[in-house]
């Protein structure tokens, strides 16, 4: 908690959970470039994700309203973000229901631990869930002796692996059955050793070792999809059942929700539980999808918590043009039709969030020097603004989010970077017609530039790497017109 | 400060001066009040391997004996004794134990709506429907569904439902996407969903 | 109609025979092209890059420079986009609501050329006539910023002697996105590695687009691999005739030639 802006919006602390990369991206990038395998899985996975996602979009006639209407829903609450937060709150109290308010990761992760601790468990089964991986509560809880048990299959994966999720909606996406086949055989305790990698017996392998943990694990912790402000209702959509196993087993559920899961009415739901699996696996409606509304006696956990958190929301919330990133319902139809995201993978974003939602939102909440590589990685091809079912204008934000990081480059430097001065120049020259004329008979004369970019400044001859330069012409444009 | 006074003072301070009128949603979409085609709900039921039978109320009991004859079967307490064979050993759920149930060969219970565009069936944990719990142990799962219980889109169905009781949108048997994002049924829930469609 | 050509910086510098052709194209339309002299550049780099301050002098000049024109046409579906999208967002963050609103009433009047042809002009046989087998890269903000749809292939098609081949997946970017190919040139070099197996697939020997951009991007790759397949603006092809034996129209191929 900042002592000295109390009350000001912050960002999400440093040094605690999962926003920040090791390493730039380009530099990431390169290696995960590098991996056939890799490449090879991700093309596969996101091919058939956006197959089988535009069958889907194109049954329904009405998709373009649904989207303008869940752009305009979210718009309207993050207008109403305060007064809608409160109105959950006593919803959910009135339910019988507690709910707890973190202002970021640390305190998050301390609210949960403490929790867990008062229930005497020294394990929890969890349902895949971004903000918990966000502030990196897995790890908090380890450190307290409490064993995080993720229920996911990918998430499996990933535990089981050792490994990085790198996807919002299938972590392991970057693993084919091979791999992890190979995954279960090393590390799950009593699995077949004629496991085949036919998708179901993988399955089916999950299926019996999660089992035992379903039935006797006293806590589970949650995140949610949706918060109905109105009526206390939180949503949870999944696939496999383990959401069920760890929203109804448990005597206690604790739900740590990032604060603008809201949506104001019940009606709304109506709009989300349509776009968001049509554009997230592809399917009319996801296996299973579970309501409740605090605790319902004799049925489910008869303890409920909610946790409400920030971690650098609010800043988000206080950047006009990015506070769209807000609206995301965390589909990831923008990772599967990014063509940098398919390329690169989702762990050379460094953040939990990839692809151009990561791109936009990491650097939002951890403050854009935090993670100023991200905003540049993408082509502005704009095709995740199309994607998107909240109609996110990703493009427009990436561009804003450059221009923050170039003004907090000349706030925090006495001189300006090599970058700078190259810009300044250009936009000079171009804004002078004599200048500007004479740097295009300059390009013309240079003849030290070679076709392959010999002589020419890095950065700039990276462009060469895989491609020629063209032969500046014998005549400009302009000339050829003024000898018309 | 306590930490809900320090968020809601740092949103409030985000806002800032812009206007905190709500926003006009325009919900030009469809609304609810389409037109209910059973044929599309048995089609996109089918689509997501769910097992669909059509029949008489009377003859439930008949598919309940194909499906789990000579098996244990979990039912909640408010469900009509009729839909049960003789052949089925059956477990009223009267609170019974966590094992008890997930050792259970399936479960039969009623459903509170469907929804035919997208083949999801609902259920509100209502007598005939029991504890969210019994549904999701035993590995089949039969669901009886009325003919009038069948809306045609999302929007019928949260008209008809309410916060006051838990839900469960079910849409085929337990899947994954998680390995190379096809679809596989099977993985925790019931991996047999059975739909029988009686008329009203 | 009299019509003010937006050249674009890149086309006027590096690629003269697009906007040349588009000249051409024009007048034996029976259209009156005039040339905006105090035009340089759009300033869509530098918004791109992250120097919005710096674009600002250049949106000025821009909307200065085509402000007396009534309608004005760019053979290049980004910069065109950059006018219609970007101009007045960038007047309006340095707060000059003035400008803003005089960019918008240029951005009304731009169109890119598919655009102008068949939306404006109401053609879509130009009367060209160009014998090869030819693909068609939508190009990004031609198809997502300005949203020409299918107005560049419904030109083509009416092209004699052309054989319009399909491009698989010509809906992924090329891996151009301006300075996205040097800061994150891996990435981009992968994308461009992608677009250029599609466009070798078709078995055209042409590959054509509206944007000189990711033409050059395209075409620096095709050359290095020295496949023989060139890239040559929408323009020019839309620009050609019947050959009449003159040497010199023949020879006027343009692009980057592998
Ligand atoms: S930004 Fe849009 S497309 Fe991307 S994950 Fe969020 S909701 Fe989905």
């Amino acid at each position: 908690m900042s002592e000295i802006f109390l009350g000001m919006p912050a960002t999400a602390p440093r040094g605690v959970g999962n926003l920040r990369g090791d390493e730039p991206f380009p530099v990431a990038a390169r290696r995960s470039l590098a991996d056939a395998q890799l490449r090879r899985n991700l093309g596969h996975a996101t091919a058939t994700i956006r197959a089988k996602s535009a069958a889907v979009i194109d049954e329904v006639p009405d998709w373009q309203e649904l989207r303008e209407a869940g752009r305009a829903i979210k718009t309207d609450v993050m207008a109403r973000l305060p007064e809608l937060l409160a109105q959950l709150e006593v919803a959910v109290t009135a339910a019988g229901g507690t709910v707890h308010w973190a202002a970021d990761a640390v305190e998050a992760n301390r609210i949960v631990t403490d929790l867990v601790r008062a229930t005497g468990s020294d394990r929890v089964m969890k349902v895949k869930s971004m903000a918990t991986q966000e502030i990196g509560l897995n790890e908090a809880l380890e450190a307290a002796g409490i064993e995080a048990v993720e229920t996911d299959l990918a998430e499996l994966i990933v535990q089981l692996g050792r490994d990085k999720p790198s996807h919002i909606l299938v972590p392991a996406i970057h693993r084919n059955r091979a791999e992890i086949r190979e995954i279960f055989l090393r590390e799950m305790p009593g699995v077949d050793p004629a496991l085949t990698d036919e998708p179901a017996i993988l399955a089916a392998a999950a299926r019996r070792h999660l089992r035992r943990t379903f039935l006797s694990t006293r806590v589970a912790v949650s995140g949610a999809n949706f918060a109905v402000a109105e009526t206390g209702t939180l949503a949870v959509v999944e696939s496999e059942g383990n959401g069920r196993m760890c929203l109804t087993l448990p005597d206690t559920l604790i739900t740590v929700m990032g604060i603008e899961k809201l949506v104001p009415t019940w009606a709304d739901l109506e709009v989300f539980l349509q776009l968001l699996p049509r554009a997230s696996t592809g399917e009319r409606m996801n296996p299973y999808t579970s309501m409740w509304t605090g605790v319902t006696p004799g049925d489910g956990p008869q303890e409920f918590h909610l946790v409400l958190l920030d971690n650098g929301r609010s800043a988000v919330l206080a950047d006009e043009v990015g506070r769209q990133a807000l609206h995301c319902i965390r589909c990831s139809a923008c990772l599967n039709v990014c063509p940098v995201y398919e390329r690169t993978g989702g762990h050379a974003y460094g953040s939990v969030y990839p692809g151009p939602i990561g791109a936009v939102l990491s650097p939002q909440l951890t403050g854009v020097e935090d993670n100023a590589s991200l905003p540049y990685a993408s082509s502005l091809c704009g095709a995740c603004f199309d994607a998107c079912p909240v109609m996110i204008d990703i493009p427009s934000i990436l561009v804003h989010l450059r221009a923050q990081h170039t003004a907090a480059y000349r706030s925090d430097h006495r001189l300006p970077s090599a970058e700078a001065v190259t810009m300044a120049a250009a936009a000079y020259t171009m804004d002078h017609r004599p200048l500007y004329e004479a740097a295009q008979r300059a390009a013309r004369a240079s003849r030290f530039v070679g076709r392959r970019g010999g002589g020419l400044p890095p950065p700039l001859s990276g462009w060469t790497i895989g491609r020629d330069l063209p032969q500046p012409p014998p005549q400009t444009f302009r000339e050829w017109w003024a000898q018309r | 400060m306590t930490s809900r006074e320090l968020i809601l003072g740092r949103l409030r301070a985000a806002l800032g001066a812009t206007p905190t009128t709500p926003e006009a949603v325009a919900r030009s979409y469809r609304p609810a009040g389409g037109a209910v085609d059973l044929d599309v709900l048995v089609h996109r039921l089918t689509d997501y391997r769910a097992t669909v039978h059509r029949c008489s109320d009377g003859e439930v009991a008949q598919v309940v004996d194909a499906v789990l004859g000579g098996r244990r079967v979990v039912v909640p307490p408010g469900l009509p004794r009729r839909w049960l064979p003789d052949s089925v050993e059956v477990l009223t759920d009267d609170n019974l134990p966590t094992a008890e149930i997930a050792a259970a060969d399936g479960v039969v219970t009623a459903a509170a709506v469907a929804v035919a565009e997208t083949g999801t069936v609902i259920l509100d944990a209502g007598v005939d429907q029991g504890r969210r719990l019994v549904t999701l142990l035993p590995d089949v799962h039969i669901c009886v569904l009325r003919t009038d219980q069948v809306v045609a889109g999302v929007p019928d169905a949260l008209a008809r439902l309410g916060p006051d009781r838990p839900l469960t949108w079910i849409s085929g048997p337990s899947a994954t996407s998680d390995i190379e994002l096809n679809r596989v049924e099977g993985v925790h829930g019931p991996r047999h969903l059975h739909v029988v469609i009686v008329p009203a | 109609m009299r019509i003010a050509l937006f050249v674009t910086c890149l086309a006027d510098t590096m690629f003269p025979e697009a906007a040349k052709a588009t000249v051409r194209l024009l007048e034996r339309l029976g259209h009156e092209v005039v040339f905006p002299q105090d035009q340089t550049c759009c300033g869509q780099m530098h918004i791109n890059t992250g120097y919005p301050d710096d674009a600002l002098r250049l949106v000025r000049r821009h909307v200065r420079a085509f402000a007396p024109y009534d309608v004005v046409v760019a053979p290049s579906g980004s910069c065109v986009g950059s006018v219609r999208h970007q101009h007045a967002m960038v007047a309006r963050g340095a707060g000059d609501e003035r400008l803003a609103s005089r960019a918008e009433e240029v951005a009304r009047r731009t169109y890119e050329l598919s655009e102008l042809l068949v939306d404006v002009l109401g053609v879509t046989d130009v009367g060209a006539f160009y014998t090869h087998r030819v693909t068609y890269q939508p190009t990004c903000h031609s198809l997502r910023m300005i949203r020409v749809g299918d107005k560049p292939l419904r030109l083509l098609r009416q092209v004699r002697g052309l054989d319009l081949v399909e491009l698989p997946q010509a809906e992924q970017c090329c891996g151009f996105g301006g300075t996205f190919a040097v800061k994150n040139a891996d990435t981009s070099t992968a994308m461009l590695a992608d677009k250029m197996r599609h466009v070798l697939s078709t078995r055209a020997d042409v590959c054509t687009a509206g944007d000189a951009s990711c033409l050059m991007h395209i075409g620096g790759g095709l050359s290095r691999l020295r496949v023989g397949v060139r890239t040559v603006h929408l323009a020019e092809i839309l620009a050609s005739t019947e050959p009449t034996g003159d040497p010199a129209e023949r020879a006027r191929t343009g692009g980057v030639t592998a």
